[in-house]
């Protein structure tokens, strides 16, 4: 016996508001579409970007610990004793170690460039099964083996290649070593996992010892072990470096590092979140004002309404979806153009893209909530028009 | 058979000191089928009256008996049911929307009694059609002249087939050959067997009717069946 508009007749007449003033309900959409977009972009962003440093890790793996010389009891840095290396090769869930090892020299361009100016590049030999060990990769040229270690050949890190201006290897590019020219052979990508290596400038071991003496203590090892013993294994590895003194040694985990960085890229994510959920807010304030005043003007419809048979319920519905239609208009743009705004940066970045449906849908859950929170009072006050409102004289 | 009758109907605004009663103990019978004025001059109580009747208020004492029922104890829903499907408005301003067609302003009559919209949208068409609007069913009010636009408020009150059509001054925004053409439109639909109920302060219009109940001072004053169309 009730029966009513339908579920489409009650759509179309919360429509009839925004269709019929559509400037005001484009600015009203703003701040909420503002808001969204903030919201959904930055969720966005740092799930394709945590997605990336994922790929990243998994391609690399997580199972990389460093050892390095950490500081004696008196402050002093400390080193790796010679033997450290073969050690930790022989523990049982260790899978590869490699070690770089100081050499005592500085590179330059020319031998005219003075001594002084090492242009914060260090010197190393590498020792076999490096390059694997710390997943490198070659941007150009190859890397050293048992031939080339033996003569003045030098492989460059990205930074090192980038600060000795070295570009292209096309031409036999030489760079001076302390006294002794020394042919570039390879230029590495910068190395995710040991960016210390992208400063460096990388020998043989044999060479080095002819060159710059026999002394070459292990800098770093570079260890890859079991994933699944990571955690026993790498309370182990201070006391096989070092016996004598274990707290001198240093393990890390670079992929740890990585995940922290992208952590603290996290605060930003969730200034910028509330930053859109201020947006957001201020958008549902404009919505409740315009829909007030809405009310007020439209006093007389509502009157017409009523007396063409509206219950005040119905009136109150009619307005209450007005609010939520406009707020959820906001919504949709500002998911949209959240979207839009992802996809592009990721592009940009050359990331792997990862449609953000779960901020677009949390998006416009929170646009729909905020019509309905905001709508209620408007749609209220709609509602408590009187009837009468149709006859009375203007 | 009486439609509509009021029983000792008051209506007071406000309380206390500042109380003003502008309808006093009002009877008022309208059989099925009459074609009544309401006539009498400004603050007479002629629209309180009409609000009553069309049960767009609450008397304060008193009852509004509708088809046999007391309307008094009604819900403010069933009241806007009894209102949406068995009365129709016609007001001096038609109260059409702006930026609506002709049309969908007529099927917004039929649009709180759960009618669908293609059924909506033929009996609107059909309404325009009888009210000699058939070739303006997508004009908006702007586009149409005054007389034009009472014609589709007309026909948005008459497409429910109400048992009662309320007038309130429906010629007063309209110059004289339009205000002509809409009583000529009443007088075809009474002839049909509407009943149908004017207020107007103008005297010219109410002699057209067979009845016409004169108010003063918030009661009746007056009221005469001369039986005769003029």
């Amino acid at each position: 016996m009730r029966g009513g508009p339908g579920p489409a007749d009650r759509l179309r007449l919360g429509a009839l508001g925004l269709t019929s003033r559509k400037g005001r309900a484009a600015l009203s959409t703003l701040g909420v579409a503002i808001g969204i977009t903030a919201m959904v972009g930055v969720l966005g962003l740092s799930e394709s970007s945590r997605a990336d440093l994922n790929d990243q890790l998994d391609a690399l793996g997580t199972n990389l610990l460093v050892v390095s010389p950490g500081q004696d009891m008196m402050g002093e840095d400390a080193t790796l004793p010679d033997g450290s290396v073969g050690m930790i090769g022989r523990v049982p869930t260790v899978e590869a170690a490699a070690a770089t090892y100081a050499v005592d020299a500085t590179v330059r361009k020319t031998d005219r460039v003075p001594e002084s100016q090492t242009s914060g590049i260090a010197v190393a030999a590498a020792g076999p099964g490096l390059a694997t060990a710390v997943s490198a990769e070659l941007r150009e040229g190859r890397w050293l083996d048992d031939a080339t270690e033996k003569y003045p050949a030098v492989v460059l890190g990205a930074t090192a290649a980038r600060r000795l201006a070295v570009g292209s290897l096309s031409e036999g590019v030489r760079v001076w070593l302390d006294g002794q020219w020394f042919a570039v052979i390879g230029i590495l990508e910068p190395v995710v996992l040991a960016p210390e290596l992208d400063e460096t400038a990388l020998v043989g071991p044999s060479v080095a010892r002819e060159l710059y003496g026999d002394d070459l203590p292990p800098t770093t090892v570079y260890t890859r072990v079991d994933p699944s013993q990571l955690t026993a294994t790498r309370a182990l590895l201070g006391r096989t470096a070092n016996p004598a003194a274990p707290s001198e040694v240093s393990v890390s985990r670079p992929s740890d590092a990585l995940e922290a960085q992208a952590a603290a890229d996290e605060s930003l994510t969730t200034l910028t979140l509330g930053l859109g959920a201020v947006a957001l807010l201020v958008g549902a304030v404009g919505i409740a004002n315009v829909m007030v005043i809405s009310v007020l003007e439209r006093r007389r419809e509502i009157g017409v309404r009523r007396a063409l048979g509206a219950t005040r319920a119905g009136i109150g519905a009619q307005f209450l979806t007005e609010s939520v239609l406009l707020s959820l208009l906001g919504g949709l743009i500002g998911g949209l153009l959240g979207v839009a705004l992802t996809t592009a940066f990721a592009v940009h970045e050359g990331w792997g893209l990862v449609l953000p449906w779960l901020p677009v849908a949390a998006g416009l859950g929170c646009s729909l909530l905020v019509g309905t929170v905001v709508g209620l009072y408007p749609a209220l006050r709609a509602a408590s028009v009187p009837p009468t409102e149709a006859l009375r004289s203007m | 058979m009486s439609v509509l009758e009021l029983q000792g109907v008051t209506r007071t605004y406000g309380t206390g000191t500042a109380a003003l009663t502008v309808l006093h103990g009002v009877d008022l019978t309208v059989e099925q089928g009459e074609y009544v004025a309401v006539v009498g001059p400004s603050g007479s109580g002629k629209s309180t009256l009409l609000n009553i009747m069309g049960a767009l208020d609450r008397p304060t004492t008193g009852r509004v008996v509708f088809d046999g029922d007391d309307l008094t104890t009604y819900s403010d829903a069933r009241l806007s049911r009894v209102r949406g499907t068995h009365l129709g408005f016609v007001f001096q301003q038609f109260f059409l929307l702006e930026r609506r067609s002709a049309l969908e302003n007529v099927s917004d009559g039929l649009l709180y009694q759960g009618v669908r919209r293609p059924e909506r949208r033929r009996r609107a068409a059909e309404a325009l059609r009888r009210v000699g609007l058939g070739n303006r069913l997508d004009h908006t009010p702007g586009e149409l002249s005054g007389g034009e636009c009472q014609r589709v408020a007309v026909a948005r009150a008459l497409v429910h087939r109400p048992r009662v059509l309320l007038a309130d001054e429906p010629t007063g925004n309209l110059d004289t050959a339009s205000g002509r053409a809409v009583l000529e439109l009443f007088d075809l639909l009474h002839g049909e067997g509407a009943t149908i109920v004017v207020i107007t302060h103008d005297e010219s219009i109410a002699a057209r009717m067979p009845r016409v109940v004169t108010m003063r001072d918030g009661r009746v004053e007056s009221d005469d069946r001369r039986g005769v169309a003029a």
